[in-house]
């Protein structure tokens, strides 16, 4: 067999936007049969890599050959048409349409007076779609389909336009463990059938999985290309954060300490059963100052649910939230914000920032009411306020006008946080602070949890990831079916007792009561 | 249990599928859902109708259902591209004027034959649509702007061609163009098996060709429409095209039935068409609508009129109260339809 051909190749690729250079000569080489790890930190340039061999922004320089010929793509549909199809994060589908005509859209059958041959499209589409695991009606509205089988759905009409080159930009991260083994062995498929992939996710676990080969992008310059096997993880950790390997193997993964000293033994937040129909059955927590609480269970257990009534954003049935002794009145936010607690919500693109307004005016915006007088607000006293914050949370922006749309997503939690920060609570509610945001920003948001806990804050945490959760949190509160099965502290904090007890393993710990009604 | 895995696959895991009361409803509650949000006015107008000939021995009689079919024909013509527009997410506000404009240019130029008095409305009515079209898909302005400004500039050119309403233009009796507004066939106007017609053609376009696909996706999820392909622009250009060509064309045949091109008409017609839609159970938001709801939606419109108007003792002012108040409830029901569906 003859070596496999080169299908797409990249040569001095650069883009610029105002005020910064997004992605700066990089080369990129892809062969038939190849998957293709793209890795870097957020803002390292591999959206814009994306996006330029997509069509959806054009190049300042250098050229893209596709297949032997040099292409230059205006549209995202050029490109597709061509060969070049796109899974992004988020599905990127009709969520009211009915699956069959999502995944036929465009390239719908169409009998002799071209109006679509349904009973043809929905056949098609169920075969079509048997074959990445995911059995349903097609007539139903994909909207109706779970997540991860509409990420199939996305896949499959990705697939099915006859791609030469497959681009995946984080498939997985709404998937779960059994749909993460489909898309691989769709991945396999692809790979056998001579297709390139390009495989973009922060998953170390998935690159190993599937990947043979590996570019490393880091401030939108190529730092490292070649075989993935000969690059052991934390060589690509520190080649991706651009750190010494001592350092990263030093510090491990995360960036926290541990221990922290909880002044006190008054809770800075107590609260007594919480009780959402449906979600949450009797939820009791109790949070001291200096101390990291967190928040484990899976999915849909009941922890966003629970930052949600503490902070008052979800009305309560019954239950009592006490703030440093003062007991507050439920299901109303702004009297929790009044009484100190903040709450960083799981979704920060649609529960908290305003992409269109600036890094300042972001900041700025809960605090205002504090900052006027009469009504009118002392710039003067934001600008100190967004100075201070910018600084010690270390946002990287070009300026507090810039739009927090254009900054990073690490970027924009830390506007988020410090939105509530300066607020000056007295608890600190953080759901999934770090999910979505590159390694680098997760170690910096980590670091900052253990200062403001080192402060005297209160901090609730709630994370997917487990040794996020262990390593951040003094105590671990475990949730299952919206009721609290179990508290693991001091040295039974580890990652196994967790799963154990999340598992419902009474050995772990002795289980305190658990509500039948779940 | 044990693990494997540094990074252990339980962070992913899914709801547990035993939890009660997850989002997403069961699959009947769902259908159930759909089925009164697709449906719900058909019925609300059988039940209205039943009533109504019950109570009115004058309601189900021939005439009477036949003057209501004729004179909802030109508001159904109207909604049947409002229909289209509000899939995509926008909306048109130019209808109503268009609708005016397109009788007087008709009547304007039945003098110069019935092929002129038809083509001129169409042509006049459906550059505009393409405008307002160009402006919103180009120029990506909003909607709601653009159309209320072909309302407004449509409006004046309706008063510069009749000296400010002073001249009137008639049909003149016979001709091809008045037997095609006045006639009868099979004993329904012939303005109702036209727009029969256009509305069995423009079913099946929504539904069963690519361009009815791209109306929807357009209107579903306008970024992702743009990444699967879908000719965004172009899309919308086309309906906004439609929904003035149909104005346009209701128009001339109104003004055929009546045989004069009346410079008044047509005032708040597109606040009509905007409810007859809506109550036919079109998403305001768009990416969900048929347009067998729309002509449900314009008929109910028409019946609760007459309704009123056989009462008799009640004043017709009040038929806009209770439209108005009928429009709040549907679209309370919808948004109540919607939430369980999770469709907003």
């Amino acid at each position: 067999m003859a070596p496999p051909a080169e299908v797409l190749a990249v040569r001095g690729l650069s883009k610029s936007f105002p005020g910064v250079r997004a992605l700066d000569d990089v080369d990129l080489t892809l062969h038939a049969g190849e998957v293709h790890a793209l890795i870097g930190e957020n803002g390292a340039g591999k959206s814009t890599l994306i996006k330029l061999l997509t069509g959806v922004y054009r190049p300042d320089a250098g050229e893209i050959t596709f297949q032997g010929h040099a292409v230059s793509f205006g549209t995202p549909l050029e490109a597709q048409k061509a060969g070049i199809s796109t899974i992004y994060q988020e599905v990127n589908l009709i969520p009211l349409l009915s699956v069959a005509r999502n995944l036929f859209l465009g390239r719908e059958p169409r009998n002799r007076f071209g109006v679509l041959d349904l009973a043809r499209m929905n056949r098609e589409a169920e075969d079509t779609l048997r074959g990445y695991g995911v059995q349903v009606d097609v007539r139903r509205p994909l909207r109706t389909l779970g997540v991860g089988a509409q990420q199939m759905v996305g896949l499959a009409r990705a697939v099915a336009t006859d791609a030469r080159v497959v681009i995946m930009d984080e498939p997985t991260s709404s998937l779960e463990p059994r749909e993460v083994e489909t898309l691989f062995s769709v991945i396999r498929r692809l790979r056998d059938a001579g297709i390139a992939v390009v495989y973009v996710s922060h998953r170390l676990d998935e690159l190993y999985a599937v990947c043979s080969t590996v570019t490393v992008l880091r401030d939108g310059r190529r730092v490292h290309h070649g075989s993935l096997a000969d690059l052991d993880r934390l060589a690509l950790v520190s080649t991706m954060l651009g750190r010494d390997l001592g350092e990263v193997r030093e510090e491990g993964l995360t960036k926290f300490t541990g221990d922290h000293q909880s002044a006190g033994s008054e809770p800075v937040l107590d609260a007594a059963d919480l009780t959402v129909p449906h979600k949450l059955h009797g939820v009791s927590l109790s949070i001291r100052p200096g101390e990291v609480v967190g928040l484990g269970g899976l999915l849909g257990s009941g922890r966003t649910e629970t930052a949600k009534a503490i902070s008052g954003a979800l009305p309560v049935r019954s239950g009592r939230v006490t703030v440093a002794g003062v007991p507050l009145r439920g299901g109303s936010a702004p009297a929790a914000i009044r009484a100190g607690i903040s709450l960083l919500p799981e979704d920060r693109k649609s529960e908290g920032i305003v992409p269109g307004l600036s890094v300042r005016e972001n900041i700025a915006l809960a605090v205002l009411p504090r900052l006027s007088r009469f009504g009118l607000v002392s710039e003067a006293r934001v600008d100190s306020v967004v100075d201070t914050f910018m600084k010690r949370l270390r946002i990287k922006a070009s300026s507090p006008h810039q739009k927090v749309g254009e900054l990073s997503g690490g970027n924009q939690q830390k506007v988020l946080l410090a939105r509530w920060l300066a607020m000056n609570p007295k608890v600190l509610l953080l759901d999934e602070p770090t999910r979505g945001i590159d390694v680098g920003a997760k170690a910096e948001v980590q670091k900052l949890v253990d200062e403001l806990a080192a402060d005297g804050l209160g901090v609730l945490l709630i994370s997917s990831d487990l040794e996020e959760l262990i390593e951040g949190s003094d105590r671990v509160v475990v949730l299952k079916d919206g009721a609290v099965v179990g508290e693991l502290t001091g040295d039974d904090v580890t990652e196994e007792r967790l799963m154990r007890t999340i598992a419902g393993d009474t050995l772990a710990e002795p289980v305190k009561e658990v509500t039948s009604d779940g | 249990m044990t693990v494997t895995k540094a990074d252990a696959p339980v962070t992913t895991a899914s709801n547990d599928p035993a939890g009660t009361g997850e989002p997403v409803g069961s699959a009947r509650s769902e259908r159930l859902s759909a089925l009164v949000q697709q449906h719900g006015a058909l019925a609300v107008l059988v039940i209205v109708s039943l009533v109504a000939s019950l109570s009115f021995d004058s309601f189900a009689t021939g005439d009477n259902v036949s003057n209501m079919a004729t004179s909802s024909a030109f508001l159904a013509i109207v909604a049947l591209g409002m229909t289209f527009v509000i899939i995509t997410g926008g909306i048109d506000l130019s209808v109503g004027s268009l609708f005016a404009l397109g009788g007087v240019l008709a009547a304007w130029g039945s003098r110069h034959g019935t092929l002129v008095a038809l083509l001129l409305p169409l042509a006049v009515c459906g550059l505009i649509g393409v405008v307002n079209g160009l402006l919103v898909a180009r120029s990506r302005l909003a909607p709601f702007i653009v159309t209320l400004a072909a309302m407004l500039g449509a409006r004046g050119l309706l008063l510069a061609i009749t000296d400010e309403g002073a001249d009137t233009f008639l049909i003149g009796k016979g001709s091809l163009l008045a037997e095609l507004g006045q006639g009868t066939t099979l004993g329904l106007g012939n303005p109702v098996w036209i727009t029969l017609a256009l509305f069995v053609a423009g079913a099946v376009v929504l539904r069963r060709t690519r361009f009815g696909q791209h109306v929807y996706a357009v209107g579903g999820n306008e970024d992702a429409a743009a990444l699967m392909g879908a000719p965004v622009a172009r899309t919308k250009i086309l309906v906004y095209t439609l929904s003035g060509l149909l104005a346009g064309l209701a128009g001339a045949l109104n003004a055929a039935w009546l045989a004069s091109g009346v410079t008044i008409l047509g005032n708040g017609m597109e606040l009509e068409a905007i409810s007859a839609v809506v109550i036919g159970g079109t998403l305001l938001t768009g990416g969900l609508g048929y347009v067998s709801g729309s002509l449900v939606g314009v008929l109910l419109l028409k019946v609760i009129q007459n309704v009123i108007n056989q009462i008799g003792s009640l004043d017709s002012s009040y038929q806009q109260v209770v439209s108005g108040a009928f429009l709040a409830v549907v679209v309370i029901a919808q948004t109540w339809l919607g939430r369980r569906r999770q469709l907003m």
